[in-house]
């Protein structure tokens, strides 16, 4: 037998194991909860809804384009919701422009109760009781947040709450470079 | 144990009840319908409740998907419509069978893959070993010679 191939022979079964147990100690890893969204590089679905404060005004999917936004699910019966308020509060005031959508929340006074006290970090508030717009969007919980360009395709979804360390290191970035794509 | 088995059996028909329920509840037009209906709210999975299907998930959101499977069901969409209305929006994960596509493409083959690396190492070692235990014609000639010595 040639001798090289004699090597590969010898080394094949390692080469294979190492691949493996490196493709499952990722698995291990993984938080399996999170899921990737169906939507990634899609643009944002059609919708119509109305706004929280005030349901005559109707919204529809326009109000996602034009320039890179986040786009918050939440609900005022999700305690991570509370957990990341203050910090979208935060993100609010250093200019960065956060579309709120309010997924099956118990009652419209309720969420309109806790902007009110919590303040509100959201330049536009869509009112979601049934879940309808959450549905198109693939949303499984809250809280979620979308990143969308400015054409309006999304572009990265995060799953749990946004803090101070994980704008940081992952979002931050994301954020900066669709701004960045949009001039 | 046997307390613990009834309990098992107790529980499962909960289960099987929770599901059936929603299928009885809800009005068909005919039986095939309930039918396709029963077939997928068991095949789709629940994105929140991550290992049950919608049958048998009590989440909100499970209850949204039964809802919007029922509706399609009754708006005249087929079967694999309404599936592919849920993979649109949650992905591959939502359907319990997933499709064949180039990620799972591994999953399929990489059991005959492996099956046949083992037979081709097998197959190998066998012949080497055969080819080690095979006599030269001098050998050959030496051990006739030394048989021939004894038989004398």
């Amino acid at each position: 037998m040639n001798k090289n191939l004699r090597w590969i022979v010898l080394f094949a079964p390692l080469v294979l194991f190492i691949a493996l147990a490196a493709f499952l100690l990722k698995g291990l890893g993984s938080d399996p909860t999170k899921l990737d969204s169906a939507l990634i590089n899609e643009p944002v679905p059609a919708f119509k809804t109305v706004d929280l404060y005030d349901t005559s005004i109707v919204y529809d999917e326009s109000v996602l384009k034009g320039k890179p936004i986040l786009l918050n699910v939440w609900a005022t019966w999700c305690p991570t919701c509370r957990a990341e308020h203050e910090f979208l509060n935060q993100l609010a005031s250093e200019g960065i422009p956060i579309v709120g959508l309010n997924y099956k929340d118990d009652s419209r006074g309720k969420a309109v109760n806790w902007l009110n006290t919590l303040g509100d970090p959201y330049t536009i508030n869509l009112f979601d009781p049934e879940g309808e717009v959450a549905f198109e969007f693939g949303v499984y919980g809250a809280p979620e947040t979308y990143f969308i360009d400015e054409q309006g395709v999304i572009r990265y979804r995060h799953v749990g709450d946004v803090n101070a360390r994980n704008w940081q290191s992952t979002l931050k970035p994301i954020y900066e470079q669709l701004k960045q794509e949009a001039q | 144990m046997s307390r613990f088995i009834s309990l098992l059996f107790l529980l499962s028909t909960f289960v099987f009840c929770a599901a059936a329920e929603d299928a009885v509840s809800r009005s068909f037009e005919n039986e095939q319908q309930r039918e396709t209906y029963q077939q997928l709210i068991k095949e789709l999975r629940c994105p929140k409740c991550q290992n049950q299907n919608i049958a048998d998930s009590n989440a909100p959101l499970a209850e949204d998907m039964r809802d919007k499977s029922y509706e399609m069901l009754k708006a005249g969409k087929s079967k694999q419509e309404i599936i592919e209305f849920m993979v649109d929006r949650y992905g591959n994960f939502v359907h319990y069978k997933p499709p064949f596509t180039a990620a799972t493409a591994v999953l399929w083959f990489g059991p005959v893959v492996i099956l046949i690396i083992g037979i081709g190492v097998a197959v190998l070692l066998t012949r080497k070993k055969k080819e080690q235990t095979a006599l030269t014609p001098e050998e050959r000639a030496q051990l006739e010679q030394l048989r021939k010595n004894d038989n004398d």
